[in-house]
C-alpha cells in the first residue's frame, strides 16, 4: 500500500488551557473521499486549520507521502497541494465569477498590471476543468449558493490540488443542488484528488465518502471504512449518547382540542401547503434534508413570514401570525438554530439574556420592576437548572448546554402555549443534553405545551418525539407514529432506522 | 440561517439595466435636468454657463475621486477639506516666505503633505481598527486646528499669491467669444480633473492593486484568504486620497486666487452626496469613476444652477440634503435587492 | 467590531453593586487634567470663575453628547444634531419676533405664555426632526451615516432659507434666562443638562426601553427573535437623540442671544469625542450616561485650562481632536494587551 497521501500522528493542540484536539491521527489516501464528522466544538475546524497551516500543533506530526512537513504554514500547504473552500467561501460577491476565478492567481504571478484578456482566459479555463456552466460576467452576488460553491470549487481546482478540504459544504444547499455538488466531487475524485468533507450533518455525505472519522471533544472516537457504519452508528459515535430508553409518549385525551391546527400554510418558495396540528402536551418532530422548509416553517409560525398563505388555528380560533410580536401575544415561543448569533447577547449577564422577552411584563409604564425582574431570572436560572453562581455574570462564561437552557429558559417567562426548538441540542455536550431532553419532557407533561422539535439528530427526534413529521422541498411527506412504551428500546431503534430509511430515499 | 429559497425580486429589464449600471441612471438624470433648467431659463446653454459649470466640477471632482477610493474599500472620509486646505495654505506661505515663484515644485509639496497626512489616516485605521468616520472626523478637526492655531489665521489674497500659480490655473483650452461679444474660455484645469480621472479609472481597472480595492470591499477576510495584503491596500487607497486632497488644495487657491485658512469648511458634505449620488456604495466594493464623474456633475448642475432659475442659493443645501438622502434610499434598495 | 473586545458588563441587575471600570478610569483622567491645570495655573485656574462659566457653556454639549450617545448604542450615528439645534432656536426666535418685534420691549418682556410657546416649538422641532432621522434609518432603512449627513443639510438648510443667512439676534429675557440665570447658585443650564442626563440614565439603565436598545445595539438578529421590536426602539431612539439636540439648541440661543444656522459645527466631533471617550462604543451595545457627564467634565476643564494658558479655539479644536485619536489609540493598545 502506498504512503497515504496525508497522514496526521498524534495530533494535539491547546487553546488557552482547553484541549482542541487530543491525539488526533487520521490518514487520507490519494484519490479517496474522506469524512470527517462532529459535532460543533468538536475540534473539527482546528483540525482544518492545522493541515492548512493556519494554527500550529503543540505536539504530533504532519506526514505528506510519508514525508514529516515539520513546521506546517499556509505557503507549504499549497505548495503541497491543500486546498480550503471555507463555509463562507470567502468570494468577492461583488466582482465577475471570471476575476474571482482569476485575480488569485494574476496575485500568486505577482502581476502589477491585470490583463482582462489572461483573466479571462484562465477563468474560462478554470470552469472547463470543472465541467460546469457558468456565466462568467455574472457578479458572485447574483448567484445562488450553489453557484457560489461551484466557482469556489473551482477557483481551488485552478491551484492543481491533491487535497480538497470541504468546510460544511452541503450546509446552505437544497437537497438538489447536494446531488448536482456530488456529480462534480466524483469528478474531481477521477481525476485522483482526494476530498476531505467536513461537517456535522453527516447524512448526506454517507453515499458519498469511503472513508469516515468522528471527532469528538478533540479525540477521534470512530473511524474506518464507510460500510461499517450506519446512520445511527454515526450519529451516537459524533453525540456519544445513546437512544433514549424511554420514549416520550403522549399520554393526553384524544378527544382534547388541538392547540394548533396548521391548514395549507404556504410561502412562495418555502412551504408548499404544509398542514397539521400539535395537540397539548404533544412533542412533534421535524426531521428532513437541509432546505426542506424546516426552518422556514418555524419562522412561518414565528411570524416571520408575514405574507403566508392559509390558515393557522390556537385552540380552534384562526390567527394571524403576521409579525413576531402577534406570535408571541399567542403565546408561541421560538428557540432559534444559531445559538450564538440568533440567541444570545453575548457581552451581556445571564439575566439580561433571560428577561429579554419579558420586557414589558416586568415593567410599569416602561420602568423596570427591578426586583421582579431579578426574580423572574433567578426563578429561571432555578427552573432550567442552569449552572452559575449568580445571574449577573456574562452569559459567554457558561457551557453551550447551559447558554441552550438560558434561550429555552426566557420563553417560560411568557409561560408559552406553544415552543418550537430548532436544533435544541447542537452542540451541547452529553450530559447536558439528557437534562435539557428532561426540561422538555416536563414542559410538555406538566404545562400541556405543545413542542415542535426540528432536529437532525435522529435518536433525539424518535427518542423525544410522540411522533415525527416528515418534509421534503416544502411540503409534509410523511409522518412516523411515536413508538409505544412497551417496545422500548428496540421499537426505537426500529422507528429510529425506518426514519433513517426515508430520509436516504429523499436524496 | 438556513437557507432561503425567496424567489428574487421581479424587477423590469430597464430597472435592471439601470441598478446594474448607476451609470445610466446618473446620466439619464443629468440629461433631465440639464433639459428641465434649459427650459426654465436658457441661458443656461450659453458657453460662459458651461463653460463656469465645468470648471466648478474641477475641485470637487478631484476630491470626489478619492472619496470614492475610500468608499470603494468599505470606508468613509470627512478629513480632506481640512487636509487639501493645510496642504494648500502651508504650501503658499512657504513659497511667500521663501519668495519662489513656480509650480510644479509647490504642487509636488502639496500633494507631498496630502499624502503625508492620508496615511496617518490609514494608521488609524488598519493598525488601530477604529471606524473611519470617526478617525477621520478626529484627523481632520486636530489639522484644521492645528493649521489655524499654529500656521495662521489670516487670508493670502491676490496680492501676495504666487503669480506662477495663478498664471498656471489662467490658463485657457478653448475662447469663445459670446453673442453679446463677451469672451469666455474654458479653463485648463477641467484637463488636469479629466488626466486625473482617467489615471485613477485606469488604476482601478487594470492594475492590481485597484483590483485589490474592488477585493477588499467585497469582504475584508476574503481579500486576506487569497492573499491580498489588507493594510497595504488601506495605506495606499488612504495616501492616495490624502495626495490628491493636497493637490486639490492648491489647485483651489490657484484657481480662486485666495488662500483662506478657513476654507472648504462643510465641502465633505458636498464631496461625499457627489459621489453616492455616483452609486457608490458606503459598504463598498461598487462605484466607479464615470459614475462618480457624473455624480458630481450632476450635483454641481443642480446646486450651481439654482440662480438661474431664479431660486434662492440658500436652497443649496436642502438640494445636496435631499440628494444625499434619495441616492442613498436607491443604491440601499440596489444593494439589499442583490443580497436577498 | 468583534464582541470579545467588549468588556462583560459590571452592573448587577436591581443594585449599583459594581462599577465599571472604564468608568472609573474616566474619574481618574477627569481628575488628572484638573490637576495639571491647576499646576500650571494655579492662581487664574482655581478661581471660581472659571468653574461657573463652565456650568453654562458645558450644558449644551453635553446634550448634545447624549444624543449622539443614543444613537451610538445601536451601531448608528447622529451627524444631524447641530442642524437640529440650530433649527430649534432659530424657529423660537422666529416665532418670538413674529410674535413680539425683533427688537423692544414687546420683545424683551415677553410673558411667560408666549416664551413656553416658543419652548414647545424648539422642543417640537427636534422631535419632528429626530422622527425623521427614525423614519429613515428604522424603516427606509438607510445606513445613519448618509440618513443623517442628509437630513442634517435639510436641517441646516431650512434654517439658512428662513433666515437667510444672518443671525437671528434678540430673545424674550425670560428665554434667555434659561441660558444665563442661575437657581439656588446652580446655573441653569446645568440643572437642564443634569436633569436630562438622569432622566437618560435612568431611562438606560432601569427602563424597558433602555434595556431593549442596548440589547438591540449588541445583537440585532437575537433581539428580532427574542421578541422585541427593534425597528420602533431604533426610530424612538432617534427621536430622543433630536429632542435632546433641540434642548441644546434653547440653551445655545439663550446663552448668546441669538441663533444661526452654522452655530456650533465644531460641536459635532466634540459630542463624538466625548461619547467614544465616555466609554461608548460606536459598534454598538455600549455607553452610559455616567461616562459621558465625566468625558464632558474632563474635555471642559482641559479646554478652560488651554484657553487661560492663552490658547486660541482653533489650538483647542486641534486638541481635542488630538485627544480622540489619542483615546482611539489608547483603548486599542488596551484591548490588545488584554
Amino acid at each position: 500500500m502506498p504512503a497515504p497521501l496525508l497522514e496526521l500522528r498524534d495530533i494535539a493542540k491547546h487553546f488557552a488551557g482547553v484541549k482542541a484536539l487530543d491525539g488526533v491521527s487520521l490518514a487520507i489516501q490519494p484519490g479517496e473521499i474522506h469524512c470527517l464528522a462532529g459535532e460543533n466544538g468538536s475540534g473539527k475546524s482546528t483540525l482544518i486549520k492545522v493541515v492548512s497551516g493556519v494554527n500550529s500543533v503543540d505536539s504530533g506530526e504532519i506526514l505528506i507521502d510519508g514525508e514529516p512537513v515539520g513546521h506546517m504554514t499556509p505557503r507549504l500547504a499549497i505548495a503541497r497541494g491543500v486546498q480550503v473552500i471555507y463555509q463562507d467561501f470567502s468570494l468577492f460577491g461583488n466582482l465577475t465569477v471570471a476575476e474571482n476565478l482569476s485575480i488569485g492567481a494574476e496575485l500568486r504571478e505577482r502581476r502589477r498590471i491585470v490583463s482582462w484578456r489572461r483573466m479571462r482566459a484562465h477563468a474560462e479555463s478554470a470552469v472547463r476543468r470543472l465541467g460546469v456552466q457558468l456565466d462568467l460576467d455574472a457578479t458572485v452576488d447574483s448567484l445562488p449558493t450553489s453557484g457560489r460553491q461551484l466557482v469556489a470549487i473551482a477557483r481551488a481546482l485552478m491551484a492543481d490540488p491533491r487535497l480538497l478540504i470541504m468546510d460544511e459544504p452541503t450546509t446552505a444547499l437544497t437537497g438538489r443542488e447536494v446531488a448536482t455538488l456530488f456529480g462534480v466531487v466524483r469528478d474531481i475524485q477521477a481525476r485522483g484528488i482526494a476530498v476531505l468533507f467536513v461537517s456535522h450533518k453527516m447524512r448526506e455525505m454517507l453515499d458519498i465518502s469511503e472513508r469516515l472519522t468522528v471527532l469528538r471533544s478533540g479525540r477521534v472516537v470512530a473511524a474506518g471504512p464507510i460500510g461499517q457504519f450506519d446512520e445511527p452508528a454515526i450519529t451516537r459515535a459524533m453525540t456519544g449518547s445513546d437512544i433514549a430508553e424511554d420514549p416520550y409518549v403522549w399520554s393526553g385525551d384524544d378527544a382534547a382540542p388541538n392547540l394548533l391546527e396548521v391548514e395549507g400554510l404556504t410561502v412562495p418558495g418555502e412551504l408548499d401547503a404544509v398542514s397539521f396540528s400539535i395537540r397539548p402536551g404533544e412533542i412533534v418532530g421535524v426531521s428532513g434534508l437541509l432546505g426542506s422548509g424546516r426552518t422556514e416553517l418555524a419562522l412561518a409560525l414565528f411570524g416571520m413570514r408575514p405574507t403566508y398563505a392559509g390558515t393557522i388555528r390556537m385552540d380552534g380560533a384562526p390567527v394571524r401570525l403576521d409579525s413576531v410580536q402577534a406570535a408571541i401575544a399567542r403565546r408561541i415561543a421560538y428557540v432559534p438554530e444559531d445559538r450564538l448569533t440568533e440567541g444570545l447577547f453575548l457581552p451581556e449577564t445571564i439575566d439580561r439574556n433571560i428577561i429579554v422577552t419579558a420586557l414589558p411584563r416586568l415593567s410599569r409604564f416602561g420602568v423596570m420592576r427591578m426586583r421582579d425582574a431579578a426574580a423572574a431570572a433567578a426563578r429561571t436560572i432555578r427552573d432550567m437548572a442552569i449552572a452559575t453562581p449568580t445571574g449577573d455574570r456574562p452569559v459567554t462564561q457558561l457551557s453551550g448546554g447551559n447558554q441552550q437552557r438560558v434561550v429555552i429558559g426566557r420563553w417560560l417567562l411568557q409561560d408559552p402555549r406553544l415552543l418550537i426548538l430548532n436544533g435544541p441540542t447542537v452542540g451541547v455536550d452529553v450530559g447536558s443534553k439528557a437534562g435539557i431532553h428532561r426540561a422538555i419532557r416536563a414542559l410538555a407533561r406538566a404545562r400541556g405545551l405543545g413542542v415542535l422539535m426540528i432536529s437532525d439528530d435522529l435518536p433525539e427526534l424518535v427518542g423525544q418525539c410522540s411522533r415525527v413529521l416528515v418534509m421534503h422541498r416544502g411540503r409534509l411527506t410523511a409522518e412516523l407514529p411515536g413508538v409505544p412504551a412497551e417496545h422500548g428500546a428496540a421499537g426505537l431503534r426500529a422507528t429510529e432506522r425506518a426514519l433513517s430509511d426515508r430520509l436516504k430515499a429523499l436524496v | 440561517m438556513s437557507a432561503t429559497l425567496n424567489a428574487p425580486p421581479v424587477r423590469s429589464g430597464i430597472a435592471r439595466t439601470l441598478l446594474r449600471r448607476p451609470e445610466i441612471a446618473v446620466a439619464s438624470l443629468a440629461l433631465v435636468s440639464m433639459l428641465a433648467i434649459g427650459a426654465i431659463n436658457p441661458a443656461f446653454w450659453s458657453a460662459g454657463n458651461l463653460f463656469s459649470l465645468l470648471r466648478a466640477n474641477v475641485i470637487i471632482g478631484i476630491l470626489s475621486l478619492g472619496v470614492m477610493m475610500i468608499m470603494l474599500s468599505g470606508g468613509i472620509d470627512v478629513s480632506f477639506p481640512a487636509f487639501a486646505i493645510a496642504a494648500m495654505y502651508v504650501t503658499i506661505k512657504t513659497m511667500i516666505a521663501w519668495n519662489y515663484d513656480g509650480v510644479v515644485l509647490p504642487f509636488i509639496g502639496a500633494t507631498a503633505i496630502g499624502l503625508l497626512l492620508g496615511l496617518v489616516n490609514a494608521l488609524f485605521v488598519t493598525r488601530l481598527k477604529m471606524i473611519p468616520l470617526i478617525v477621520t472626523l478626529g484627523t481632520g478637526t486636530a489639522v484644521r486646528g492645528f493649521l489655524l492655531g499654529v500656521i495662521g489665521v489670516s487670508t493670502i489674497n491676490i496680492d501676495h499669491m504666487p503669480q506662477a500659480l495663478i498664471g498656471f490655473a489662467r490658463t485657457d483650452l478653448i475662447d469663445v467669444t459670446q453673442a453679446n461679444g463677451q469672451h469666455v474660455g474654458l479653463s485648463a484645469m477641467v484637463l488636469v480633473y479629466l488626466v486625473l480621472a482617467l489615471g485613477v479609472h485606469l488604476m482601478l481597472r487594470h492594475t492590481l492593486i485597484g483590483r485589490s480595492i474592488y477585493a477588499l470591499g467585497g469582504g475584508e477576510e476574503a481579500a486576506r484568504r487569497a492573499g491580498f495584503s489588507v493594510p497595504g491596500t488601506v495605506f495606499f487607497i488612504y495616501g492616495l486620497a490624502g495626495a490628491l486632497a493636497g493637490f486639490t488644495g492648491l489647485l483651489h487657491g490657484s484657481m480662486i486666487w485666495i488662500a483662506n485658512p478657513h476654507d472648504m469648511a462643510g465641502l465633505e458634505l458636498d464631496v461625499i452626496a457627489a459621489v453616492v449620488l455616483g452609486g457608490a456604495s458606503i459598504f463598498g466594493g461598487r462605484g466607479s469613476v464615470l459614475g462618480t464623474m457624473l455624480g458630481v456633475f450632476t450635483l454641481v448642475m443642480l446646486t450651481n444652477s439654482l440662480i438661474i432659475m431664479h431660486i434662492d442659493t440658500t436652497w443649496q443645501r436642502i438640494v445636496t440634503g435631499a440628494i444625499v438622502i434619495v441616492a442613498a434610499a436607491i443604491t440601499s434598495w440596489r444593494d439589499r435587492g442583490r443580497s436577498a | 467590531m468583534s464582541d470579545v473586545t467588549k468588556r462583560p458588563r459590571m452592573w448587577r441587575l436591581g443594585r449599583l453593586g459594581r462599577i465599571d471600570p472604564a468608568l472609573l478610569q474616566m474619574a481618574g483622567l477627569t481628575l488628572l487634567v484638573f490637576v495639571v491645570m491647576a499646576a500650571l495655573n494655579p492662581e487664574k485656574f482655581l478661581r471660581p470663575y472659571v468653574f461657573e462659566s463652565i456650568t453654562y457653556v458645558a450644558p449644551e454639549l453635553g446634550l448634545l453628547s447624549i444624543a449622539m450617545m443614543l444613537a451610538m448604542l445601536t451601531g448608528g450615528i447622529d451627524l444631524s444634531v447641530i442642524g437640529i439645534a440650530n433649527l430649534a432656536g432659530i424657529l423660537a426666535g422666529l416665532y418670538f419676533h413674529a410674535h413680539g418685534g425683533s427688537s423692544g420691549p414687546g420683545l424683551t418682556r415677553m410673558a411667560p405664555g408666549p416664551v413656553a410657546v416658543g419652548i414647545v416649538i424648539a422642543l417640537s422641532t427636534g422631535l419632528v426632526a429626530g422622527a425623521i432621522n427614525g423614519v429613515l434609518i428604522a424603516r427606509v432603512r438607510l445606513t445613519p451615516i448618509l440618513a443623517t449627513i442628509g437630513s442634517g443639510q435639510i436641517f441646516t438648510g431650512i434654517a439658512l432659507v428662513l433666515t437667510g443667512g444672518p443671525a437671528i439676534v434678540g430673545y424674550p429675557r425670560l428665554w434667555g434666562a434659561i441660558g444665563n440665570d442661575s437657581l439656588w447658585g446652580v446655573a441653569i443650564p446645568l440643572l437642564v443638562l443634569l436633569a436630562a442626563a438622569a432622566l437618560i440614565g435612568l431611562m438606560l439603565t432601569r427602563t424597558s426601553f433602555g434595556i431593549a436598545l442596548k440589547l438591540i445595539g449588541t445583537n440585532l438578529r437575537a433581539a428580532r427573535f427574542a421578541g422585541l421590536r427593534t425597528a420602533r426602539t431604533i426610530f424612538l431612539s432617534y427621536v430622543l437623540s433630536g429632542l435632546l439636540a433641540s434642548m441644546a439648541g434653547i440653551l445655545l440661543s439663550a446663552r448668546t442671544n441669538a441663533a444661526k444656522s452654522d452655530y456650533g459645527v465644531s460641536y459635532l466631533l466634540e459630542a463624538v469625542l466625548i461619547a467614544v471617550l465616555g466609554g461608548t462604543n460606536p459598534a454598538g451595545g455600549r455607553g452610559s450616561v455616567p461616562g459621558i457627564v465625566l468625558a464632558l467634565a474632563a474635555l471642559m476643564l482641559l479646554s478652560s485650562g488651554l484657553q487661560l494658558l492663552r490658547f486660541s479655539n482653533f489650538l483647542v479644536d486641534f486638541v481635542w481632536g488630538a485627544f480622540l485619536l489619542l483615546s482611539i489609540a489608547l483603548n486599542a493598545l488596551r484591548n490588545r494587551t488584554r
